[in-house]
């Protein structure tokens, strides 16, 4: 019966792939010999296919192999190593030398040099330009002066157009000076945002083309973008150390609908998914169906979380009540019941996979202790009236939010609900605003793969992600102090120390990390799932027939 | 018609910018978005402005066939050339699906009225009305996938090919099937009993003709009426199938779009979808007259 299923699905297989390779009025052409094509799972991008512009993994996807950066994150490991650099050096984590490796081409063919990236990123960081990205670049000497007066870009223009901190020294040469020390730099220089941009970006930068089919300097280029998928075939110019396999890589929209997506790859209409259905993750089916060699679970750079609200009276300097909350969500349950897996519990604020992670950060609040919950939630005054746990309605939170309400209804009698927002979008508004009270959901998926990612923008004053209000200036200055430090090593030490302050007053309840399944078809060699869950492009291979 | 496009966008302009939320929100990634990022949004897309004139800035391209640019910086026109074709392919499947199979359960059933055929076609049409059409889109994707027959009919149809859209056909046509011969059956029963159907076999004629001819044909108006209106429906209201199987089509492209708040997708959609319904109409008062000359168009 097994070999029977081979057999069938690799003439469904060349069906499909006779299906996919022509064009959308479904002329059966053959694809191109040599590499073969994989098919992986996609889905619409939110912005414009400009490193500058991404910040969501439907586009960032499709980035990641098309732009190549400074330095690119192994695969394996995720640690930082040289892609375009040569070299970058640095005395005192604030002055960093960047020597480039000479001919690195773009998919135009033009060569990538030193004002490549400093013209990219003055453009990313100049206010007007309106790039959803531009706050990467704050760590910049200068990125003040290119910043609307009164955040008013109408009214005011910014005093420059250039970062003071960016200076180029020759044509493969440049220096990166930080305002602050930043002792992550290295890391950060990874993620597409700092990807250099080609000379004809910046003939047309409003270009919708160049937004659809932009040239990087990645091994692939996109050479079709439509509604239903995104095709890549190799940069011919591509002279980098991750140079792909494959001659075609499509990136096939699904639009989140997991049930099409799984039957496809059953189907062998799709070599990588990494969504699976709520009915298959129970009791792991989806593994027993497929096997375990063309599975894998990761756990990824994400975390979730109950924020605490800023707002709320009741929580105000009163941390053993939060920490009483924590106490009696049942994670481990919940995660297997409701996740079927598809969750860790979290047991800091700090996702496993990053570099200087710790365990155990969170203490107390995340060990399920139904009966000394109760005590200390009577001995903390307790929660008057309706407690309210706020999740959006869009994205299949609302059967942990009443698992979670359950669990806090009896081990401390405390009157939960569950507040349904329409979208994502209303709930982020209405913390915002200062709305919800209670608890509300937040969740963040990691920029770099470095603890710091996970604690400066969520925690820190004044950062846009900060929902819970967090100021402690002793948090500050550690944060300042990682920064600033000269060795990776040291700076993890003093994150760590950040985090376990976070442990003195909750002002976010950790509840799990994500865990990304990932399948594979039958037919994909070399599958290499990175730290990111996601499949590394450039090394996948496909069976020759 | 022209009052019926003007009213049609306005109110649904009003609608999706009515809903709670921003259009950027969520393009983030689980962040906000910078201040200058929204602020540059707002200017290139109009929304500084009040919504009535951001109406008729609209207004104004759309009376020179200009769809407008949506808030992926698509054209509104392209994106629905990519979907249109599509739907109007799986349309038009469901439907022949449908006259196909519902008229000639209908025919057999009429005929032997009370019989076996009968009431099997009765039941069994109630059984498929009543079985959501998620249930049936997953069911018989299951089912190919167990007998192996994804070559023949693929369990998705993500570039919309005639091959791929045969199976999210069948089941979208599954349930007007069911309406259809149910119709025609009635009908049939009906007429069956009238004078002139009397008259007819007292002047010798074949059973064949009787039926064929002079009885089916007059039993057809209701549901030509049924299969206009659902050939409007089916365009836009496919957004169960379309989600099964995987197609690209306009129901979809509605719903995704009022998710994101993307108004100018959305009302340029929906306009297209008021003339499709429009030209139904239109195509299903011709059609009365060829079936009965009696209601003529003069």
């Amino acid at each position: 019966m097994r070999t029977r299923i081979r057999a069938l699905s690799a003439a469904a297989l060349v069906a499909a792939a006779l299906v996919a390779t022509g064009c959308s009025s479904g002329d059966p052409t053959p694809g191109p010999a040599g590499g073969g094509e994989v098919v992986l799972r996609g889905c619409t991008a939110q912005n414009p296919l400009l490193g500058l512009m991404t910040n969501e993994v439907c586009g960032g996807h499709v980035l990641d192999v098309v732009t190549s950066q400074l330095m690119r994150y192994d695969a394996e490991t995720a640690a930082p190593v040289y892609d375009i650099a040569e070299s970058i050096t640095t005395d005192d984590a604030q002055l960093f030398t960047v020597k480039l490796k000479k001919g690195y081409l773009f998919s135009d063919g033009t060569e990538v040099k030193a004002e490549n990236f400093i013209r990219a990123w003055n453009y990313g960081a100049y206010a007007p330009n309106g790039m959803a990205q531009a706050t990467f670049f704050e760590p910049i000497a200068g990125y003040a002066d290119l910043q609307c007066p009164g955040d008013d870009c109408d009214a005011n223009k910014p005093p420059k157009e250039e970062l003071e901190g960016l200076q180029q020294v020759d044509e493969y040469t440049f220096t990166i000076r930080t305002t602050e020390p930043t002792s992550n730099m290295e890391l950060r220089l990874g993620y597409t945002v700092f990807a250099p941009l080609p000379e004809a970006f910046f003939a047309d930068p409003k270009s919708a083309e160049f937004g659809r089919t932009p040239i990087g300097s990645g091994p692939y280029k996109v050479t079709s973008n439509t509604a239903t998928e995104i095709v890549m075939e190799p940069n011919e110019h591509y002279t980098g150390a991750f140079k792909g396999k494959v001659d075609r890589i499509v990136y096939r929209i699904y639009d989140n609908d997991s049930s099409a997506a799984w039957a496809d790859l059953l189907a062998g209409n799709l070599d990588f998914n990494d969504i699976v259905p709520g009915d298959q993750l129970v009791g792991d089916a989806w593994i027993a169906e497929l096997g375990q060699e063309r599975t894998v679970v990761r756990t990824s750079g994400t975390i979730e979380v109950l924020t605490v609200s800023p707002n709320d009276p009741q929580f105000k300097d009163n941390p053993k009540l939060r920490q009483a909350i924590g106490q009696a969500i049942d994670r481990e349950t919940i995660t297997r019941e409701i996740y079927g897996g598809s969750r860790t519990p979290a047991t800091g604020w700090v996702a496993p996979v990053v570099d200087g992670y710790l365990a155990d950060q969170c203490g107390k609040a995340c060990v399920y202790d139904p009966v000394q919950a109760k005590i200390d939630y009577d001995a903390a005054g307790g929660y008057q009236g309706i407690l309210s746990v706020s999740v959006n309605g869009d994205g299949g939170h609302k059967d942990w939010a009443e698992a979670v309400c359950n669990n806090l209804r009896n081990n401390l009698g405390a009157d939960c609900i569950v507040n349904l927002t329409p979208d994502f979008r209303t709930l982020l508004n209405q913390a915002r605003d200062g709305e919800l009270m209670g608890l509300f959901r937040n969740g963040w998926v990691m920029d770099y793969p470095s603890i710091e990612n996970f604690l400066t923008p969520i925690y820190r004053v004044g950062a846009a992600s900060n929902y819970s209000g967090y100021n402690n200036p002793e948090f500050e200055s550690t944060l300042t102090q990682a920064a600033a430090a000269t060795n990776l090593a040291q700076a993890n030490e003093l994150y760590q120390a950040a985090e376990a302050m976070l442990a003195q007053t909750y002002p976010t309840l950790p509840m799990w990390y994500r865990t990304t399944p990932a399948a594979w078809s039958t037919r994909v060699d070399n599958v290499v799932v990175t730290k990111m869950g996601w499949i590394d492009a450039t090394q996948v291979t496909v069976h020759q027939p | 018609m022209i009052p019926v496009i003007i009213g049609a966008t306005f109110i649904l302009f009003v609608l999706v910018f009515a809903l709670p939320g921003e259009p950027w929100q969520g393009r983030c990634g689980e962040r906000e978005c910078p201040a200058s990022y929204i602020e540059a949004f707002k200017r290139e897309y109009n929304l500084d402005k009040p919504l009535l004139l951001q109406y008729l800035l609209y207004l104004g391209k759309l009376v020179q066939g200009d769809l407008g640019v949506n808030f992926y910086n698509n054209r509104v026109i392209d994106e629905l050339a990519v979907r249109y074709p599509t739907t109007v392919k799986l349309a038009l499947i469901a439907i022949a699906v449908e006259i196909v199979i519902g008229i000639a359960a209908g025919l057999l059933a009429g005929i032997n009225k009370g019989r076996f055929l009968d009431s099997l076609v009765v039941v069994s049409t109630l059984v498929v009305v009543s079985i959501p059409v998620f249930v049936i889109g997953s069911v018989s994707q299951w089912g190919v996938l167990q007998l192996h027959l994804n070559d023949i009919f693929p369990v998705t149809a993500a570039q919309g090919t005639i091959k791929q859209l045969i199976l999210p056909g069948f089941v979208l046509g599954s349930l007007s099937v069911a309406y259809v011969a149910r119709l025609t059956r009635t009908n049939l029963v009906e007429n069956l009993r009238a004078d002139y159907v009397r008259t007819a076999r007292a002047k010798g004629l074949s059973t064949g003709r009787v039926i064929g001819v002079h009885t089916l044909r007059n039993s057809l108006i209701p549901v030509v009426t049924f299969i206009g209106y659902d050939f409007g429906s089916l365009m836009g209201g496919a957004i169960v199938t379309e989600r099964i199987f995987n197609i690209n089509g306009i129901g979809g492209f509605i719903f995704r779009s009022i998710s994101q708040r993307d108004g100018v997708s959305v009302v340029g959609a929906v306009t297209v979808l008021v003339l499709v319904y429009l030209v139904a109409n239109l195509l299903v008062d011709l059609l009365y007259g060829v079936l009965d000359p009696r209601i003529s168009h003069d």
